[in-house]
């Protein structure tokens, strides 16, 4: 049987005419980048080169995307932010390789169509993309999760710039309850307001009432 | 006793379970892709379903400690579903995602045609991954329906050590074993194999490409089976390696043909006792009930 041509459930994508602005400074990216290349031995330095290459046509993209952490590993990336993975960095470069009026539109459906370690790699890589706004869905998604390994990527840099004041409390607010370490929310001491806080008390009298402990954390966005 | 459950529908059991699968010495599984009992109507729920053996599966599994692979195919039953045929078109990006470790579950339920072109189109789609292939043998006439399955693996050309067949009893090991293909058997509470029946095949054909297990799903089952047939091999004389290779290696080895299989920190040999880590937590964190 040959490979279908199109997938049945294409995502629906919306058109993104023209490509946004990048929240990270390219030097982090750059960073990233050598990172990378300091873990991988010649022969996978080789092998990331020709997949690099390739990406920068969608069809090979979707290829290599899924199949990251088996060709290049998957344990925590030395120089990259807090819990990046080597697959993550991957990730990101492939996007990367994408026009950049093409990267809103595959990376939605890498994400949508990813399992959760490539739904992880999308939000890593957000901050990094020309996507503008674009990807903001992709975090709510991410928010909705009760799996704390995409809700601690989905508050990075990207959800700091891109996501609304009510929303961004809640994401904090989940990742107390859920027990995603607060460091993982970028932005945090810039955006915390009162109204976080108060949320924040809510939770520490509730879990009181319980005699249950509460977070650590709190005290980072509720202080005394 | 180290434990490998090659088939269990982990979807429908509940944490309470997975707790007593890892006491009972359970530390990976394979979730093989069937029915739901109910019936889809469209491929846009198995999308759904599939995401979820990728996704939320393996997290729970991964707070007690157990490692989650799973199987992806568009099952017997519902390739007569003239709206369901689509989800073939959807296989092949499954196909290449991380712990995917066979195509299934597939093979016959009533013998139709339309479950013989699935069939063959699926096995085609584990050549072209080279993944292996877990063959379903129907509950009804299942002497004619394996051996009909052989005749259709047998066709494909696929390796027939990249096939296992499930669901064998007395009247079909001969046949699967004879083809060359791997020998699953389902342990049930009442009905059909049990550790007792299962142990007496094991000594009359040996140990090897033998996978034991519980196939617990929604219906009448116990995910505990596969210990229970662990015992019944040591009081009927096996020694613990026999147990060991059965219950631990068999699986290993026969879904490592995948190259896709994530043991590491579950792996341990057997009586290293291995606690995993503590209920309910993962990667240092916990997950509350209803958290958002
Ligand atoms: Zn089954």
């Amino acid at each position: 049987m040959t490979t279908p041509a199109a997938p049945r459930r294409e995502p629906d994508l919306p058109h993104h005419p023209a490509h946004g602005d990048v929240v990270a400074p390219p030097e982090e990216t750059a960073a990233l980048r050598e990172a990378l290349h300091r873990v991988l031995d010649p022969q996978l330095t080789e092998r990331l080169a020709t997949d690099l290459a390739e990406a920068a046509d969608p069809a090979a993209l979707l290829r290599r995307f899924p199949a990251a952490g088996r060709r290049y590993g998957r344990g925590l990336l030395p120089g990259a932010p807090d819990g990046w993975r080597v697959e993550d960095a991957v990730r990101t470069l492939l996007l990367l390789r994408l026009p950049p009026d093409e990267t809103a539109a595959v990376a939605e459906r890498v994400y949508r169509e990813g399992d959760a370690a490539e739904r992880r790699g999308v939000l890593r890589a957000l901050p990094h993309l020309p996507v503008g706004p674009a990807g903001v869905e992709l975090v709510r998604d991410a928010l909705r999760a009760n799996d704390p390994r995409l809700v601690e990527a989905a508050v990075g840099p990207y959800a700091a710039r891109h996501l609304d004041q009510p929303a961004w409390r809640q994401a904090v607010l989940k990742c107390l309850f859920i027990e995603v370490p607060l460091r993982a929310v970028a932005g945090l001491a810039d955006r915390r307001d009162a109204e976080l806080a108060a949320l924040a008390e809510g939770l520490a009298a509730e879990r009181r009432a319980a005699g249950r402990t509460v977070p650590a954390d709190l005290a980072l966005i509720a202080p005394g | 006793m180290r434990i490998f459950d090659p088939h269990i529908h982990m979807t429908s059991r509940t944490t309470a379970d997975y707790r007593a699968m890892r006491a009972a010495g359970v530390a990976a599984v394979v979730e093989p892709a069937f029915w739901l009992g109910q019936p889809r109507t469209s491929p846009d729920s198995f999308a759904d379903y599939f995401d979820g053996l990728l996704g939320w599966e393996p997290f729970r599994a991964s707070q007690y400690g157990i490692s989650h692979h799973c199987t992806i195919a568009l099952n017997p039953k519902e390739a007569n579903d003239p709206r369901c045929v689509p989800v073939l078109e959807l296989l092949p990006r499954y196909l290449v995602k991380d712990r995917v470790v066979a195509v299934g579950e597939i093979g016959f339920d009533s013998a139709t045609p339309e479950e013989e072109h699935a069939f063959a189109v699926q096995l085609q789609l584990a050549v072209e991954h080279e993944l292996p292939a877990m063959v379903h043998t129907p509950h009804r006439d299942k002497a004619g329906g394996t051996d009909r399955s052989i005749a259709v693996i047998r066709e494909s050309g696929i390796d027939p050590g990249m096939v296992v067949l499930d669901h064998l009893n007395e009247m079909t090991v001969r046949s699967a074993a004879d083809a060359g293909c791997w020998m699953g058997f389902s342990i049930y509470p009442d009905t059909k194999m049990d550790p007792d029946r299962m142990v007496r095949i094991l000594q009359q054909y040996g140990t090897e490409r033998m996978l034991v297990n519980s196939a617990a799903d929604w219906g009448h089952s116990d995910p505990l089976l596969t210990r229970a047939t662990g015992e019944a091999m040591l009081a009927a004389g096996f020694d613990a390696d026999d147990v060991d290779r059965v219950l631990w290696r068999n699986p290993v080895e026969f879904y490592g043909q995948s190259g896709r299989l994530e043991l590491e920190g579950v792996d341990a040999p057997a009586g290293e006792a291995e606690p995993g880590p503590p209920p309910g937590s993962y990667a240092g964190n916990s997950l509350l009930r209803g958290g958002g």
